[in-house]
């Protein structure tokens, strides 16, 4: 029997309902499996972000209907997504780990356990007590990592989680988001860095004008993109 | 006379004046009193209005707004007609008593709370507001989130409503009466000693609390910034 999809977009439509008003994102209609790990590529302004921000709920969808896979235990969302710039609150690192868990089912002091090793797995144990706004950007955004692992989401979406970092805080990251997924996450990331890309990414999917205009095996994407916009894009020239 | 009244001021606040110190701690007990409880209505209130969306709201916001330019006068006129004994709350009694004055001073400043509140509020639900989506928290959880967040700025605000409280004139001299022993504060004693050319005591007092808005100014600005250095 076939594996029910993680998430499944029908129609995903954002923007404007009036006629002739372009929309930021049309009629995505896309299936993610719980092994799936889909990188988004396309130009800024392409609507990349805007497509996980409305699978998401944070955006208001003007047609279509975003469906997720089965509930996730411990009253806690199905998916976790990560933005580019790292929301911190005003508490302590293990605290910031630990807040999502305690709007959760979860009796305090497990949460406060599973928080503890979420920490540990980003490798930052030692920064526990440590204010999550005074780290530097590389730790703070291995917090945001752990605090959405720690609520064990079946999709992961990451925003251009290492667009602000340095290569080696990047690299970091995207060892946690790998080791992520052999474990079982379904990952939905996007990027401009392509070198990311292609060492992540088992599917491409294109974005073009709030279009996805290419959904593709990654090792076929990369070496015969189906599209003109995403051969230009990956030779770094304009379309 | 200017000199010899200071001298005498100097002298009243060195004794530790008897008279003096009870007027002190009856301003400090009446002023504290009311910000607690202003704080406990306006920062919650100035929360919600800062979170939920709900029809009036903006009409909500533009009266606070507006709430925080209460002449104290009026005020206390107000509080006055429904604290005495034919008006709504006459019942209760407590028409010239501190508990009259602490009635007045929420009023006066529960507003100020809510608005400056509901402002510091929002400024950290804009920035907190996707990630708090994103986690599925809900509207209760995240005001409560908020506040906590915005505690450091939330505590200038109500040091801010003491402030206001303690150096406030009218309200308290029409619902309190200025009863000697009774509900005679700071500022009303200051007023009245003046009237009456007693400026060693009107002096003294001034002193005092000059120095207690000058304490509570510098203590906020102090935790702003030590806050800031600590938590970022």
């Amino acid at each position: 029997m076939a594996k029910l999809p993680v998430l499944r977009l029908e129609n995903l439509t954002v923007g404007s309902r009036r006629a002739g008003m372009p929309s930021i994102l049309a009629n995505a209609s896309l299936s993610f499996a719980a092994d799936d790990c889909t990188v988004i590529l396309g130009p800024n302004g392409a609507g990349k972000s805007v497509l996980l921000r409305a699978a998401c709920g944070l955006l208001p969808i003007t047609q279509g209907s975003v469906a997720w896979g089965p509930a996730n235990r411990d009253g806690l969302p199905p998916f976790a997504l990560v933005f580019q710039k790292p929301v911190m609150l005003r508490r302590s690192a293990l605290d910031n780990i630990v807040y999502p868990l305690l709007h959760g089912t979860i009796h305090r002091a497990e949460a406060y356990a599973r928080a503890t090793q979420a920490l540990a797995q980003v490798g930052l144990a030692h920064l526990a007590a440590r204010p999550a706004r005074v780290l530097s950007g590389g730790e703070q955004q291995r917090v945001a990592l752990a605090r959405a692992l720690v609520t064990q989401p079946q999709v992961l979406m990451l925003d251009e989680p290492t667009a602000s970092l340095d290569p080696a805080s990047a690299a970091l990251v995207e060892d946690i988001v790998r080791q992520a997924h052999a474990s079982g996450v379904a990952v939905i990331w996007t990027t401009h860095r392509l070198g990311e890309a292609k060492r992540l990414a088992k599917r491409v999917l294109f974005v073009d004008g709030g279009q996805v205009v290419e959904d593709s095996p990654a090792s076929r994407f990369f070496t015969q993109p189906a599209t003109l916009v995403a051969r230009a894009y990956l030779q770094g020239e304009s379309a | 006379m200017l000199v010899q009244a200071l001298t005498e001021a100097i002298s009243l606040l060195l004794s530790g004046d008897g008279k003096l110190v009870k007027i002190i701690l009856l301003s400090l007990g009446v002023s504290g009193l009311a910000t607690l409880l202003a704080a406990i209505i306006g920062v919650p209130l100035g929360g919600v209005l800062a979170v939920a969306r709900f029809p009036g709201r903006r009409f909500l916001i533009a009266c606070l707004n507006a709430a925080m330019g209460l002449p104290p006068v009026v005020v206390g006129l107000i509080v006055y007609l429904l604290l005495s004994r034919a008006g709504p709350l006459g019942p209760l009694g407590i028409l010239f008593t501190p508990s009259a004055m602490v009635l007045a001073q929420v009023v006066l400043i529960a507003p100020i709370m809510a608005a400056l509140a509901r402002q510091i509020i929002e400024d950290t639900h804009a920035e907190y507001r996707e990630q708090l989506d994103a986690l599925r928290i809900s509207r209760w959880a995240a005001t409560a989130t908020l506040i906590w967040d915005a505690r450091f700025s939330l505590v200038t605000v109500v040091l801010a409503g003491f402030g206001r409280a303690m150096a406030e004139v009218g309200a308290v001299m029409i619902v309190g009466g200025n009863i000697d022993g009774v509900t005679r504060t700071m500022t009303t004693t200051i007023a009245l000693e003046t009237s009456k050319g007693d400026l060693p005591l009107a002096l003294a007092l001034g002193t005092v609390l000059l120095a207690l808005v000058l304490a509570i100014n510098a203590l906020a600005a102090w935790l702003k910034e030590w806050a800031v250095a600590r938590y970022g």
